[in-house]
């Protein structure tokens, strides 16, 4: 039996801070055959690219490896040099970040920046060598018009250009190992399937051996032969994917693989697991139980919301929505085109769609905070191009947005008790006193404590600031609540507490929803309704479960195929 | 991919490793680790201000010239013009004048704490004129955007054209019968506040997109409201600190003015007008020259002092680069 | 790039007629008689009362003379002094000593200012760094003429290594103690501006990136961390080049440098109202020139500009 190419024993990275050292990664261990691929899974936090920025020794700030030993072919990385580190960076790990907009140098041309790779690692010399091996590096990664294009500067490519890019610098040396970190997570799920596809067949053809980092778990299973779990800088589980997949042991995994939006279509088939992820959670039964979204009680439920909705005047109505900016030397740019729906009281519509589809556009345009170059929007009965500023007014308070970026959502010096009321003085509801016990309500509906009033912003996490956020949109009792991107930025595991709650929530207040997202995968497990939009238009409107079971668009047919681990047999 | 799982035959199949549960215990999803003191932006900076020797010094430092400005009698009992005798010129340090005499033979030390007040009242009054400019400009130009940005902007580049101090200079010589504390204030922070303007407004053009605002629009808070109870607080943090400066900045403009001989009048006591009489006699009483320049020296070191540990304190990114 | 110049060119011309017709209105639209008030306790003699109400067309309702006003600088006119010389012939003369002097200045401030900025950022809590920072904020705080007399008193009339005052013709190696004194406070904040823009771009994602592709940091740290936070710095010259005009008026009288600044600080001293506002409004010209330059060099450094 050969060696295998990497061995990580007993990793340790500390991070010095001014209350001492906080270890990030505490003995991690794993090793990776040659040829072979591995993927560490993991949420925000769990150590997982600290792991993989160790190897190559590029720990940002004040980290350092505090212990254990990276094993490259035999060599000790922990013990190399500055010197020879830099011979192995490129030539024998090659890396690919994370987020292509930000890894390139904006100031120096593409080509400048594929050569000097080049250069540096000694693979060709000579000025003409070296551009010749850049367009050939830049063409493998799939940039066709790579000659032409290398005296272009990085803001004039599109960001899954720019990750071809960095795929072709991070292979240009063709290296033994690649570490990909999170390579795809910020491009559109139909680009990051095709990048993902041509990542996977050229580190084939070049029998790379592959380590990659993603927090999406039916991604990882879908690219990697094995899996790494990792939990607050340790490893919980590993193994092969498949099988970590259809039977997980460590009640991490489990919480994860039930969390996980991409594999619960499959879920409700993988019962066992399911059970043996409660069963192994009872003892922690009080957050356990409020972790997992119970689909199939929620199917039930919904089908009588349902038919009780049609019989209702629906609570939005569009009728064809067109938006159209006008740009500035470059005509005209239509956003929105002849869009049409309705949602029915009561119920969830999702509208799903990918950058630039315009679906944040049709919610800017239904708040009221960009108006409609044509076409209809009735709000429980209201036409909003015709109300009154008086109207629209009272129209607010019944309908409240919730946004993606948990950080952004909530003035930071504001404290969460009068965030939370400010909806109540503006429309003049009740008392001090009552909007007080008003904000306690609140907080006990999104099951937050109530000493939090006193509380502001950068005390919470993202899943509580969003929790806070709804709240607030609660405060007025509104009928529809539009909820864009709310859970786009969070963990799994928090996505799936949010869900939870926003459905109860719709139990509860009998609330509509307009769920707007990139994400197909959430929108199996929220909404009742989906419209699938396309560069300004509706492809494909129907209800979930014909689009998923049923798509009849090939624009749909992408997206679904896109969701990552949707391949997967999940459990018997 | 299932597929590729085949090819590997030839290796070993990995074992399934699970960690003992007692070694890797979970914790509750999303725990709520909010504890202490409630902590925002001003509280933390606050924090950080008390626990910086920098911070105290300079605080000291600013406390004890106000001081002085307030209460000169209580530093001399000398008068600053009226007990000048020639036979002292550039006489040394005697028994009650500590730094000796100026040319005409006034009381150096005298000049100096008397000279305090003029500089702290031009930089006061400089500071609020251009804070006020400054935020008015700034806040409406970000905020409102459009053309009421392109109008306020255009202005600010115009009066920004003109180096404040070369402005300044203009209006005092056209303005020479007027000159007082007052008028030389004006003089300088007409033309001061576009750099405020131009921080605030960029700040304000980075949070008016903030989520939040969209929020409070679609509470239905007036936009008036949203601007000054949303916007404008969470962008002021950079303007504090280039006010602090700008502070420092109008105390050496009007050390300028008066060195140029454009600044206020010498029945006024000023730092400046003090340095550039002393000039003629650089080479002969060099001390003459010095004391008024260590004592402006000192009040612009304080206030920049000031300001640049409240940068550090209130922008993250300086905190970082410490 | 040639539409980004275009649109500059057009943005720079409401703000020079901005410009202009504040300081004339500063000027010629203050109560009284402006001549009155431009030569305050010092009347020139009635002749040449009468000639400067014909320079300036006094008699004219004020928006036309501002117009003649504006004719004449675009015509390269900017009047005549108290003494009866063109502004023209006095700029001949003394143009070519100051841009000596300011190029003398912002090329030492430049080369000293940038190598101990990098250094300290790259070495970010060291010695070196810790020093930097603290002499360039005792830097910031001296005004330049308390730096002006105390390098002529210590360094020149005590040590003897430079010049007191700069001799006729204004040789070069006279020029190096004022330019030091001028270039000293931008020096300083050009230190902390890249300290602080070389401890930022350091920490960027391309950076981690340009390590991971096997660069060497004797590679990095020129050409992507410097090049990188060279763009601020370059912008702050644009807008620094006022302080750089008034302490070049400051430096100027000091030492005696026979340049345009030191015309205007004799011109400020003897009360010469027109003179004033001639050189003042030759500097403002200056600086818009300057500034629209700089604007242009920063579209050539940064790829973002010149491709939008």
């Amino acid at each position: 039996m050969s060696t295998p190419l990497l061995e990580v024993k007993d990793l340790e990275v500390a991070f010095r801070t001014q209350t001492g050292l906080v270890q990030a990664v505490r003995g991690v261990s794993f090793s990776l055959e040659r040829g072979s691929s591995l993927a560490i899974v993991g949420e925000s936090g769990s150590g997982k690219s600290t792991t993989a920025h160790a190897i190559i020794n590029l720990l940002p700030g004040t980290g350092f490896i505090s212990g254990g030993q990276i094993l490259l072919d035999g060599q000790d990385l922990t013990k190399a040099n500055e010197h020879e580190m830099e011979s192995i960076r490129g030539r024998k790990i090659g890396f690919v970040p994370q987020d292509p907009m930000s890894n390139l140098n904006p100031v120096w041309s593409i080509g400048f920046q594929v050569e000097e790779a080049i250069r540096a690692n000694g693979i060709a010399s000579g000025r003409k060598a070296v551009k010749k091996r850049a367009i050939e590096v830049l063409k493998e990664a799939g940039l066709h018009d790579a000659d032409r294009r290398l005296k272009q500067f990085p803001h004039q490519f599109s960001g899954g250009m720019r990750q071809r890019v960095l795929i072709g610098m991070g292979l240009a040396a063709n290296p033994q190992l690649l570490i990909a970190d999170e390579p795809t997570s910020a491009l559109d799920v139909t680009v990051q399937r095709v990048i993902l596809d041509h990542l996977e067949s050229l580190t084939r053809e070049l029998g790379t051996t592959l380590l990659f980092i993603t927090h999406d778990l039916g991604l990882a299973a879908e690219r990697a032969e094995q899996l790494l779990v990792m939990y607050k800088g340790q490893v919980v589980e590993a193994g092969p994917s498949v099988e970590i997949l259809q039977n997980p042991q460590h009640p991490y995994t489990q919480r994860l693989v039930a969390a996980a939006p991409s594999l619960a279509s499959r879920r409700i088939q993988a019962s066992g697991s399911l059970a043996a992820a409660e069963t192994a959670m009872a003892a922690d039964a009080a957050t356990a139980a409020g972790d997992t979204i119970d689909l199939i009680a929620t199917a039930e439920h919904r089908a009588e919301v349902l038919e009780a909705a049609a019989a209702q005047p629906p609570a939005i109505v569009v009728e064809n929505l067109t938006k159209v900016y006008k740009i500035r030397g470059a005509g005209e740019f239509t956003a929105v085109d002849d869009v049409s729906f309705q949602i029915a009281k009561g119920t969830t519509t999702a509208l799903v769609g990918e950058s630039g589809s315009g679906k944040s556009t049709v919610a800017k345009m239904l708040l009221k905070l960009e108006d409609a170059t044509s076409g209809k929007i009735v709000v429980g009965g209201n036409d909003l191009a015709t109300v009154s500023s008086k109207e629209m007014f009272a129209l607010r308070g019944r309908m409240q947005p919730v946004f993606q970026d948990p950080y952004g959502s909530l003035n930071p010096l504001r404290n969460i008790g009068n965030t939370i009321s400010e909806p109540l003085s503006t429309h003049k509801v009740g008392t001090k006193a009552s909007r007080r016990e008003r904000v306690f309500e609140l907080l006990d509906q999104v099951s937050l404590p109530r000493t939090l009033v006193s509380r502001y912003p950068n005390e919470l996490s993202g899943g509580q600031r969003q929790r806070i956020a709804i709240a607030r949109a609660l405060a007025l009792k509104p009928e529809i609540v539009i909820l864009d991107e709310a859970v786009s930025a969070l963990d799994v595991l928090v996505q799936a507490q949010i869900l939870r709650l926003l459905a109860d929530l719709q139990a509860e207040l009998n609330l509509t929803y307009l769920f707007i997202t990139h994400d197909l995968a959430v929108v199996r497990v929220i909404a009742d309704n989906v419209c699938v939009m396309q560069r300004g238009r509706v492809v494909e409107a129907a209800t979930t479960d014909e689009v998923f079971d049923n798509p009849k668009e090939q624009y749909t047919r992408d997206l679904l195929a896109a969701i990552p681990g949707a391949n997967i047999p999940l459990g018997a | 991919m299932p597929d590729s799982i085949d090819t590997t035959t030839s290796k070993p199949r990995p074992e399934h490793f699970v960690a003992p549960l007692e070694e890797t215990p979970l914790e509750a999803i999303d725990t709520i680790k909010a504890e202490g003191k409630p902590s925002n932006l001003w509280i933390d900076a606050w924090a950080d201000l008390r626990r910086r020797p920098m911070f105290w010094i300079s605080a000291a430092l600013i406390l004890v010239i106000v001081f002085i400005a307030l209460f000169p009698g209580l530093f001399t009992s000398e008068p600053p013009n009226s007990n000048c005798q020639l036979a002292n010129s550039n006489g040394a340090p005697t028994e009650g004048h500590p730094l000796g005499f100026t040319r005409q033979g006034c009381d150096v030390w005298s000049r100096i704490v008397h000279g305090a007040s003029t500089s702290l009242s031009v930089g006061i009054i400089v500071t609020m004129l251009v804070f006020t400019l400054g935020v008015l400009f700034g806040a409406f130009a970000g905020f409102y955007g459009g053309w009421v940005d392109g109008l306020l902007s255009r202005i600010g580049d115009i009066f920004f054209a003109i180096p404040y101090i070369l402005a300044a200079v203009v209006i005092m010589s056209v303005l020479a019968d007027y000159r007082n504390v007052w008028v030389i204030s004006l003089a300088i922070g007409l033309f001061a506040w576009p750099v405020t303007a131009r921080v605030l407004r960029s700040e304000i053009l980075r949070v008016k997109n903030s989520d939040f605002v969209t929020a409070a629009t679609a509470i239905g808070v007036p936009r008036f409201k949203i601007m000054w109870a949303h916007v404008v607080p969470n962008s002021i943090a950079p303007v504090i600190v280039i006010t602090t400066i700008a502070l420092a900045g109008a105390i050496v403009a009007e050390a300028t003015l008066s060195f140029l001989g454009v600044g206020l009048p010498s029945t006024f006591m000023s730092w400046g007008n003090d340095i550039a009489q002393a000039q003629t006699t650089l080479r002969t009483a060099p001390q003459v020259l010095l004391y008024p320049s260590i004592a402006l020296s000192l009040t612009v070191f304080s206030f920049i002092m000031m300001g640049e540990v409240i940068r550090d304190a209130l922008d993250p990114k300086a905190r970082a680069q410490r | 790039m040639l539409w980004y110049t275009g649109k500059r060119l057009l943005q720079v011309i409401p703000v020079l007629l901005g410009a202009t017709f504040l300081i004339y209105f500063m000027v010629f639209a203050m109560p009284g008689d402006p001549i009155a008030a431009l030569y305050g306790d010092r009347p020139p003699a009635p002749g040449v009362i009468d000639q400067i109400r014909e320079q300036y067309h006094l008699n004219d309702p004020f928006i036309v003379q501002y117009f003649y006003y504006l004719i004449g600088i675009f015509q390269g006119d900017f009047g005549v002094t108290y003494s009866g010389q063109s502004v023209n012939d006095v700029l001949a003369r003394t143009f070519p000593v100051t841009i000596r002097l300011a190029l003398l200045a912002v090329f030492i401030e430049m080369v000293f200012g940038i190598f101990v900025g990098l250094i300290s950022g790259l070495r970010k809590g060291g010695i070196f760094d810790a020093t930097g920072l603290g002499v360039s904020l005792v830097l910031i705080s001296l005004p330049i003429f308390v730096v002006g007399f105390v390098a002529q008193y210590f360094l020149a009339i005590q040590l003897g290594w430079f010049s007191p005052t700069v001799g006729a013709g204004a040789p070069l190696e006279d020029l190096i103690l004022p330019a030091i004194v001028l270039a000293s406070i931008s020096f300083a904040q050009i230190v902390r501006l890249t300290r602080s823009s070389v401890i930022e771009t350091a920490g960027l994602d391309f950076v981690r990136t340009a390590y991971s592709k096997g660069l060497t940091r004797r590679r990095i740290v020129p050409v992507h961390i410097l090049r990188n936070s060279l763009i601020p710095v370059v912008t702050y010259l644009g807008t620094d080049f006022g302080t750089l005009l008034v302490g070049a008026t400051v430096t100027e009288g000091i030492f005696n440098v026979p340049g345009v600044g030191r015309t205007l600080f004799q011109a400020i001293l003897r009360g010469e109202g027109p003179t004033i506002v001639s050189f003042v409004t030759v500097m403002v010209l200056l600086y818009l020139v300057v500034n629209l330059l700089v604007d242009l060099l920063y579209a050539v450094l940064d790829p973002r500009i010149r491709y939008a």
